[in-house]
């Protein structure tokens, strides 16, 4: 599978020469210039916005330049529809993985040159190609499995075994790692490194630093459509420095963090017990703390969440708030005793898209806003112009639709939908997952600002350096059950992630 | 960000801009009819089309509520009978309007509550919970009227159906007072919203601490009250109650309401939209009868309009949804 091309290693396989997009009132991208050289992984950094995906959109033949060329390998190509850019050897891996979930692995691998045997599908060859083909992967995937069926990581890998099927020379990820769990991260990784060394060109395009300092050789910036930086070695700069670059000013201090003193217990929570946990959960935040909830995916974090706000029933467990035992029957009773929730899978659980930014915000308040059920249009302005001006929510008015929104500003919306009542424990579950740098650095502001206030903060995360950042304190979730609590100042990227792997031996005796 | 409270011009020139298509073709069909058809705007034929659709308006008021919050009742052309039937046999036996009335009342309630209990406690998808809860509303009032129309005693009970105030008939009256009522509910109390949003990501509305079995099942239970009032209000018009009367109701109420703007899908839908739904419903329908276009051709005409508000519903999904794209592209 492995072809030998006459484009040595040193020149660029892809190149992209002043392409420009326009749209109706925008230009997506600016005349923009793109090298990748065959056997690298290279980076699209930017905000969301700044032009990453149009370009990708365009390399895979769903859009055409307005002007400019694209160039594989030195030879100009034009690409009329997805087909032909498959045909030329360039592979999309999409966020929304591009599979027949109705199908087989084997048939998804094939689709469109299935073998045949006298005019009948030929299973047996079938099967025996894409046994081969995954073989590659290490993945132990079997071949007649319904690519539904299959957990989000593997489906990825079938992704990518399509590609090589392809024969692609170049395969482009867009935002692959963010469903994966750790572990399926070092998996990926280790993939696209092999891939590196069979000669293909590979483009990555993540959100977050750490992944692309470990993962990619190149990079470059884009902001506003345009090219802002071409770093054709990555070890060289500092995450601090790109980042400056993808927001056009300098980041200093993206967490906001500064000491505080907590003061007394606001969240109590003992003996919980419910779905998703492996034993009765205790723990306790206090008034302007800031708690990390750190695990890995499937640790139980979001199920633990949903169990203290009542999303789902807990089968034993007491819950105090400033030190008043309270029963907590379902979001509701939350709502009132002053503990909010935001979800965070915002698409799904978070916002009501076809309404406007004044009614989400407004949803959950409205036994304040709204006295006896009926509406009062005068407070449900206020509320949400305070909400707007607070979060600096962008919006064109208080109308616009929120599934029109940015992730970074629905977000936003969802937070001053928990702020529009009195409250004292705010839950986040992962809340800065799939926004921008930039975004992520104002919901660290605001975090900082609310525990400032005194608000109790319950945060759900993943990602180790926003951990590291943000918490006064660490809980390490792991197997459903919480093993340690970490104070700031004891907290590492190597011991906490220790701690959440599930080995045998790690930490158990952690406590404190 | 807009920093004032939108006034009511504001408000009035948005409901405007968000029916303009659907306004524009009724100003279209009156303009024909005033070429064509002079007769239709003579008083004694608004009088008539006003009553023609008193029923398809009075149940919209409740299936927005249904279709708003994510759902739909096709059971209402049968409450709208068995409750008439129903209505009819308690004044048979009793002599009491009043008794009747709330008999016919309470009967769509109780299958309104089924609906909704089915729907959003037991999790049934909607279409089969009243498919089937409309043939055995159905089967009841076959079943209690021994299949034939079951003749009214007391002739006071007809001024509800056939009385008129202020020369305009009761059911005009009644379905106008409805249009306001749950106009109010839906734009002046935390109702409306609730339901918005429900319809809109049901999850997102449960996490956001809005009662979503409470409110579905409460939206089919007024709607299963609506659909049995209106079937008194029709027992009242046809002096009689009649179990096989309003078979096509269901259909004609939600294609009314999706050309009104109501999405299928949920999550959007006006009071101000329904009316015009309704409105050119009932005026189609009033133009075949007024130029004696054969039954047969009506249903097709009926089926037409259904396809061509679901399509223009479709289309509207999808330029909003090329609206959100545009909006955040990357």
């Amino acid at each position: 599978m492995v072809r030998s091309d006459p484009q040595a290693a040193d020149g660029a396989y892809v190149e992209c020469l002043s392409v420009t997009k326009r749209f109706p009132g925008v230009v997506a991208l600016d005349g923009v210039d793109l090298r990748v050289r065959q056997g690298s992984c290279h980076a699209l950094l930017g905000e969301n916005g700044a032009g990453k995906s149009t370009l990708l959109k365009i390399l895979c033949g769903a859009l055409a330049p307005d002007s400019g060329q694209i160039r594989l390998g030195g030879v100009s190509r034009r690409f009329l529809s997805t087909a032909d850019a498959i045909e030329a050897g360039v592979a999309v891996i999409h966020q929304e993985l591009n599979l027949a979930p109705e199908m087989t692995v084997a048939e998804n691998l094939f689709l469109g040159h299935l073998p045949t045997r006298f005019g009948l599908l030929d299973r047996r060859a079938l099967h025996r190609a894409t046994g081969e083909e995954l073989a590659f992967l290490e993945e132990d995937i079997r071949p007649t499995a319904r690519v539904g069926d299959l957990p989000v990581a593997q489906r990825q890998m079938v992704e990518i075994a399509k590609a090589l099927v392809w024969d692609a020379q170049v395969l482009a990820f867009d935002e692959p790692t963010s469903s994966l769990s750790s572990r399926e991260v070092q998996k990926l990784f280790s993939i696209i490194g092999d891939l590196r060394e069979r000669g293909r060109a590979i483009i990555y395009v993540s959100h977050r630093m750490a992944e692309i300092a470990e993962v990619c050789d190149s990079g470059t910036v884009f902001r506003d459509g345009k090219v802002v930086a071409a770093f054709p070695d990555l070890s060289r700069v500092t995450t601090d420095e790109i980042v400056s670059r993808m927001v056009g000013r300098p980041i200093r201090d993206i967490y906001h963090y500064r000491p505080r003193e907590p003061g007394g217990a606001a969240l109590a929570v003992r003996g919980m017990m419910g779905r998703g946990l492996a034993e009765p959960v205790d723990l306790e935040v206090r008034r302007g703390e800031i708690v990390c909830l750190f695990g890995l995916l499937g640790a139980g974090r979001t199920e633990l969440l949903k169990l203290i706000y009542g999303a789902s029933r807990a089968t034993s467990g007491t819950i105090e708030i400033h030190g008043v035992p309270v029963r907590v029957s379902g979001p509701p009773a939350a709502l009132r005793w002053g503990i909010a929730f935001c979800p965070e899978d915002r698409k799904r659980e978070g916002v009501v898209p076809q309404r406007s930014v004044r009614e989400n915000v407004n949803l959950s308040a409205r036994r304040r806003l709204a006295p006896w059920g009926l509406l009062r249009p005068a407070r449900e302005q206020a509320n949400a112009e305070a909400k707007a001006r607070d979060l600096d929510i962008r919006a064109a008015s208080l109308d616009q639709l929120v599934g029109t929104l940015s992730g970074g500003n629905q977000q936003k919306v969802m937070l001053g939908r928990s702020l529009s009542q009195d409250v004292k424990v705010l839950l986040l579950d992962e809340p800065t997952r799939g926004i921008d740098v930039g975004a992520k650095s104002e919901m660290y502001r605001i975090i900082a600002e609310l525990a400032d206030r005194g608000i109790a903060m319950l945060i759900t995360s993943s990602e180790l350096p926003e951990v590291l950042g943000i918490a006064d304190r660490v809980l390490v979730i792991r197997g459903g059950r919480i093993v340690v609590s970490v104070d700031r100042q004891s907290a590492t990227e190597e011991g906490l992630l220790r701690l959440a792997l599930p080995t045998s031996d790690a930490g158990d005796r952690g406590g404190h | 960000m807009s920093t004032d409270t939108p006034s009511i011009a504001a408000r009035s020139i948005r409901a405007l801009r968000d029916n303009a298509v659907i306004l524009i073709v009724l100003a279209i069909l009156l303009l024909w009819l005033k070429l064509y058809v002079p007769v239709f705007f003579s008083p004694a034929n608004a009088l008539g089309l006003a009553l023609s659709i008193s029923l398809t308006g009075m149940v919209a008021c409740t299936m927005l509520f249904c279709l708003a919050s994510g759902d739909f009742d096709l059971s209402v052309g049968s409450v709208v009978a068995a409750s008439g039937v129903l209505c009819a046999v308690v004044i048979g036996a009793t002599g009491s309007i009043a008794l009747g009335v709330a008999a016919g009342i309470l009967g769509g309630f109780v299958v309104g509550l089924l609906n909704g209990t089915l729907i959003s406690v037991i999790g049934v998808n909607a279409l089969i919970a009243t498919l089937g809860t409309m043939q055995i509303a159905r089967g009841l009032a076959f079943l209690v009227s021994r299949g034939e129309a079951v003749a009214i005693p007391v002739e006071r009970f007809f001024a509800l159906g056939s009385g008129h105030w202020l020369g305009v008939p009761v059911p005009v009256w009644v379905t106008a007072a409805s249009f306001l009522v749950f106009g109010f509910l839906l734009g002046k109390t935390t109702f409306g919203p609730n339901t918005l949003a429900i319809g809109g990501n049901r999850e997102a509305a449960r996490l956001a601490g809005i009662p979503v079995t409470r409110v579905k099942v409460t939206i089919f239970a007024l709607q299963g009250m609506m659909a049995g009032f209106a079937g008194v209000v029709l027992a009242s018009r046809a002096h009689s109650g009649q179990p096989n009367t309003s078979q096509d109701l269901a259909l004609d109420v939600i294609s009314a309401c999706v050309l009104g703007g109501v999405s299928l899908s949920g999550g959007v839908g006006s009071m101000g939209g329904v009316i015009i739904g309704v409105l050119i419903m009932g005026t189609v329908q009033n133009v075949m009868s007024l130029r004696n276009v054969p039954t047969f051709y009506q249903y097709i005409a009926r089926g037409s309009i259904l396809l061509a508000a679901v399509m223009f519903d479709q289309y509207r999904r999808r330029a909003a949804a090329r609206s959100a794209a545009a909006g955040h592209k990357g």
